[in-house]
């Protein structure tokens, strides 16, 4: 009875949800985003890296290549009614396009509602890894990055060389 | 045998192997780049490092490259010795300092021969700071995408483009760690089997473009096993969908007929099956799309009970198609869908292979064989597959070279090394040029008539016993007698002709000098192509002509037609056909492309491509091999058979509703038909679970199950369930290996890519474990009594105003399907006609020129190519193409001015 009465002077772990907003830590593994590389190019590349990771397979999308051979989604879908915030897609992305953002708000009435498409899930911003640019170091060539242009690379061979 | 200790167990293994494949043979994983099971060894990569001791004492042992050590008795190896194991750390740590880190990017990345030897060997961090090498890529046309920078320099692409399929457009290029892999400039790679280069290449350098436009990882397929439609030698394929359409074709392995490789026709020529000239629709009628559903459409099929219905079977249907067809039909009603000549031919060829005496070689057999003969047939074109099959055969006669200097045949870079250029004996005899030629010990260009006198000239000179030729002039005559001498020295000789010069007499011929051969020695065999992938499964269920079909319909015999995955106008002329659609009131097609004769159907039935039906064929050597269905497609698109059962329900009394699945089907044609006895037992029924399971068609990474149709409905429906097989369409299923009929894809933990096939042959190279599957349906037994065909033709005389024509055929645009796929349409030529430059003078045309002619009443007029390898008289056409209207060849093309 005592015990039960000191409660009463403890800080209130209840908070007044909505009016009052829970603070989450940057980490925490809420709602999905696909974000964009510094100069605001998609980050994904359609790798399927995410779909193979994802235990509930909530993940599906459609590899594509614009005319300079840069790949991006065609469509990219999340099904959110299946997904289970685990993190995994994130872990596995090598691009770090796809990433788990603080927000766990998404209740609908229509479960059909929780199913996103590209354009839900796109954001304009980098998220949680500034200043990463897949493509500056993949040796790909696609518009406006030659080949020898990326970051750590030779110009690219002359075949036709004899020189040592 | 011999015993070799590996890690201190001993393991019973064959002699004379190197211990590489004899490792990867009993299961251990040893990584490697630069060998391959059929291009043999270099030791050029130096990653299959593993240590030998010379007895029990050597604690220390030596490092030594296992694909160039031959296997000894009482050999003592390590594969886990720390050093080895080191050693092959190091090695796929230098050859990736200089690979791009674009995985994410990489069509090869998740079936990745590289990523594989490097989980394998345990590297992951890139301790080398200094900069990338980066390479310039090259346009290398529609089939081969090319991405130099993955490149780990193994040679596997230039050893099996140049060495083993006698390309001449791809090399090695700079020195040192500059070597570059390519064309000397962009352009089109002109080899008949570049595809092949995705898949002998170890990393993502070379690629299938086609795969590109819709891009879908390997783990991401539903793949089944699956038989190439588009030419008559059924090699075996996998086929992967996602997404509701086709996405690549990849090789099944073999033993017997298409081995490790497949021809840029049957990788590349599926695209038809997405194709806007896909039918889709389930049903129209008069070209209205409206107001059409199947009970309407079987309601109007069912008022044609009690007329004279028709059938036309097709070579390009199924053997169960063609057979439901028959059966709804009647025997007196069936009509085998193919030209005149290739009725006779089929027919020909079937009795020729059927009754013996020499057998019918498949494609492994011509690989192994030390003499061949090529009568008639442009094997590049038709049947491009055997073509790098004779390729391989010349090599023969020098490997016994090899042997005798105590060199392994393995030993790849040795073995050409002593051969140098020396080539064993292939002799062709065909109508124009031949991409053979380059390794063919002498070539003779002449009409189909004067290439049978020269086939029955060589079989009178090895038996004495069939009938003579007379007035051949001295050069065919020592020709005939130089090709007679080598096939009579030769162990294993071989005589490969067909249908391609739609001329009997040189079937004939060919039939006749296998007969004579096997006379004298037992080891000869015979090959014939025929036209299409299922021609002589169509010739064993057996009908009428086609023009007999057409004769009871001009006397107005005929109500209704029944027409199957055919289109005629390739198989008859156009006049011909024209009057007799218009002379029958209801033509029902079924077909799953739109083309001439589905145009103008009354009611057009859409069926399902060889990706979405159950099938059995029966290949040129009478190998009856089943084809899964991959997906179940959308809009009620069925196979054929199964829509023809449900036809039958309207139109029969006695209807075949108690058919339920293929193999209900396939049991009753075995029955029915004595020749094809068996033919139901090449796969496991449907009913047959492997520990109570199915066999997946799916990996089980398979990824967005609960997503890909999330956006038509977020309720997941059930998967579709498979009547007609024991596999399934889910990744839930036996996760074994399935039996050697069903494999719908080669994996093996940690072996990714497409390499993991040595984890299901019995050893490297041989037969897959418990058989090559496909049932041989001729196996003619030593049968003495030969029979010669005598009627030898008269020698070719060109006529003053005519001109003989012949079919040409091309790999690219002479078959139907793959011509309707985008990229292959691209590599379709132009159509043109090949003359004698005597010929050209006397019609005083020049090169590119127009000439026009007539054949059977129709007028042609096509630019001109000017050739000394076709004879005076003759005009080579192009068959197939769009714009050269068909005729039943070979036949008179009259001139005109």
């Amino acid at each position: 009875m005592w015990l039960t009465f000191l409660h009463m002077f403890h800080k209130r772990a209840t908070i007044q949800y909505p009016e009052e907003k829970i603070k989450l830590p940057a980490r925490w593994r809420g709602r999905i985003v696909l974000t964009r590389d510094p100069d605001m190019g998609e980050r994904c590349v359609g790798c399927y890296l995410c779909a193979a990771a994802c235990p509930v397979d909530c993940i599906s999308l459609q590899a594509t290549e614009d005319e300079n051979g840069r790949r991006y989604p065609e469509f990219f879908r999340i099904n959110f009614s299946r997904c289970i915030f685990c993190g995994y897609c994130e872990e596995a992305c090598p691009t770090y396009a796809i990433q788990l953002i603080p927000d766990f708000e998404m209740g609908e009435y229509d479960r059909q509602n929780l199913v996103y498409e590209k354009k839900d899930l796109l954001i304009d911003g980098q998220g949680k890894y500034p200043g990463y640019n897949y493509y500056k170091v993949a040796g790909l060539a696609i518009g406006g990055k030659d080949k020898g242009e990326a970051e750590n690379e030779e110009p690219p061979i002359d075949v036709k060389s004899l020189l040592p | 045998m011999s015993t070799l200790y590996i890690d201190g167990k001993p393991f019973e293994v064959s002699s004379g192997k190197n211990l590489l494949e004899t490792c990867l043979s009993l299961g251990f994983d040893l990584p490697y780049f630069c060998w391959h099971p059929a291009l043999g060894s270099v030791g050029a990569c130096r990653q299959c490092a593993v240590k030998v001791y010379k007895d029990e004492n050597d604690k220390r042992g030596r490092l030594i490259m296992s694909c160039m050590e031959p296997v000894t008795n009482n050999q003592l190896i390590s594969i886990d010795d720390v050093e080895a194991k080191e050693f092959r750390d190091h090695v796929i740590e230098w050859l990736m300092t200089n690979h791009p880190h674009d995985c994410a990017v990489c069509d090869e990345g998740g079936s990745c021969h590289l990523q594989d030897m490097t989980v394998m060997t345990g590297h992951s961090y890139r301790k080398f700071t200094y900069k990338k090498r980066t390479y310039k890529n090259q346009q290398l046309g529609p089939f081969i995408n090319h991405e130099m920078n993955r490149c780990i320099q193994c040679y596997r692409c230039v050893r099996f483009y140049k060495d083993y399929a006698g390309g001449k457009d791809l090399d090695a290029f700079a020195s040192r760690n500059k070597v570059y892999f390519g064309r000397h400039e962009d352009g089109v790679l002109e080899s008949e089997f570049s595809g092949n280069l995705a898949e002998v290449c170890p990393t993502g350098v070379f690629t299938d473009k086609t795969l590109k436009q819709h891009y879908t990882r390997k783990w991401d397929l539903t793949m089944a096993p699956s038989i190439c439609q588009h030419c008559s030698l059924g090699c075996n394929i996998i086929a992967g969908e996602r997404y509701g359409s086709l996405r690549m074709i990849a090789n099944r392995y073999h033993g017997e007929v298409n081995g490790y490789f497949l021809c840029d026709r049957g990788r590349f020529g599926y695209e038809y099956v997405n194709a806007p000239t896909r039918l889709k629709i389930p049903v129209f009628q008069n070209g209205s799309t409206e107001d059409v559903n199947i009970t309407r459409l079987l309601k109007q099929i069912s008022s044609l009970k009690g007329s004279t219905i028709i059938g036309i079977g097709s070579p390009r249907a199924s053997l169960e198609s063609n057979y439901v067809l028959k059966k709804l039909v009647g025997e007196s009603n069936f009509y085998l869908g193919v030209s005149e000549t290739d009725y006779r031919l089929t027919n020909l060829i079937l009795e020729i292979l059927s009754k013996g005496p020499a057998r019918p070689y498949s494609m492994k057999d011509v690989e192994e064989s030390d003499a061949v003969f090529v009568l008639g047939e442009d094997l590049t074109n038709t049947a491009p597959m055997l073509a790098l099959a004779v390729r391989q055969s010349v090599r023969q006669q020098p490997l016994k070279k090899v042997e005798s200097a105590k060199i392994s045949l393995w030993n790849d870079a040795a073995a050409r090394e002593l051969i140098q250029n020396e080539k064993g004996p292939l002799f062709l005899g065909t109508i124009a040029f031949t991409k053979l030629e380059d390794v063919a010990t002498s070539t003779c260009h002449a009409s189909p008539d004067d290439l049978a006198r020269i086939g029955f000239a060589v079989a009178h000179l090895i038996d004495p016993g069939s009938s003579p030729v007379n007035e051949l002039t001295e050069l065919e005559k020592s020709l005939a007698q130089n090709i007679a001498n080598t096939l009579l020295k030769a162990e294993r000789p071989v005589v490969i002709s067909g249908s391609s010069s739609g001329s009997d007499a040189v079937i004939k011929a060919a039939a006749n000098i296998s007969a004579a051969l096997q006379k004298k020695k037992s080891n000869s065999g015979i090959v014939l192509v025929v036209p299409e992938c299922n021609s002589l499964g169509l010739g064993l269920i057996g009908g009428q002509s086609l023009a007999k079909a057409f004769d009871e319909s001009a006397k107005g015999k005929v109500e209704a037609a029944i027409i199957l995955e055919n289109d005629l106008y390739r198989h008859a002329t156009l006049p011909a056909v024209d009057k007799f659609i218009s002379s029958t009131k209801n033509i029902v097609v079924l077909d799953h492309t739109i083309n001439a004769t589905t145009r103008k159907a009354t009611i057009l039935i859409p069926t399902g491509t060889f990706a979405e039906a159950d099938g059995t064929l029966v290949n040129n050597e009478g190998r009856a091999q089943r084809f899964f269905q991959v997906y179940e497609p959308a809009n009620g698109i069925k196979e054929s058979w199964r829509w023809l059962i449900q036809l039958s329900e309207g139109l029969l009394e006695k209807n075949f509703n108690h058919w339920k699945n293929q193999a209900d089907v396939i049991q009753s044609l075995a029955k029915e038909i004595e020749i094809v006895k068996g033919v139901d037992t090449i796969v496991p029924p449907p009913h047959v679970r492997i520990n109570g399971q199915r066999v997946p068609r799916q990996s089980h990474r398979y990824s967005g199950r609960t997503s890909m149709l999330a956006n038509i409905n977020v309720s997941e429906s059930k998967p579709p369930e498979d009547s007609d097989s024991s596999m399934s369409y889910t990744m839930e299923g036996f996760r074994g290996q399935p039996p050697s009929s069903m494999i719908p894809f080669f994996w093996s933990p940690g072996w990714n890519s497409v390499q993991s096939v040595n984890k299901y042959q019995e050893e490297v190279g041989a037969s897959l474990r418990g058989g090559d599957p496909g049932l041989r349906l001729f196996n003619p037994g030593q049968n003495n009594s030969v029979k010669y065909f005598e009627t030898i033709p008269e020698k070719f005389e060109a006529v003053k105003g005519k001109l003989l024509a012949v079919p040409l055929h091309h790999i690219f645009g002479s078959e139907e399907l793959s011509s309707k796929s985008d990229a292959v349409s691209k590599r379709i030529p132009q159509a043109y006609v090949i003359i004698n430059g005597e010929d050209a003078s006397s019609l005083q045309a020049s090169e590119g020129e127009e000439i026009k002619f007539e054949i059977d009443g129709q007028s042609y007029q096509l630019p001109v190519k000017i050739s000394k390898e076709i004879q005076k008289g003759v005009v080579g056409i192009p068959i197939g193409f769009a714009d050269v209207p068909y005729a039943d060849l070979p036949a008179w093309a009259i001139l005109k001015t």
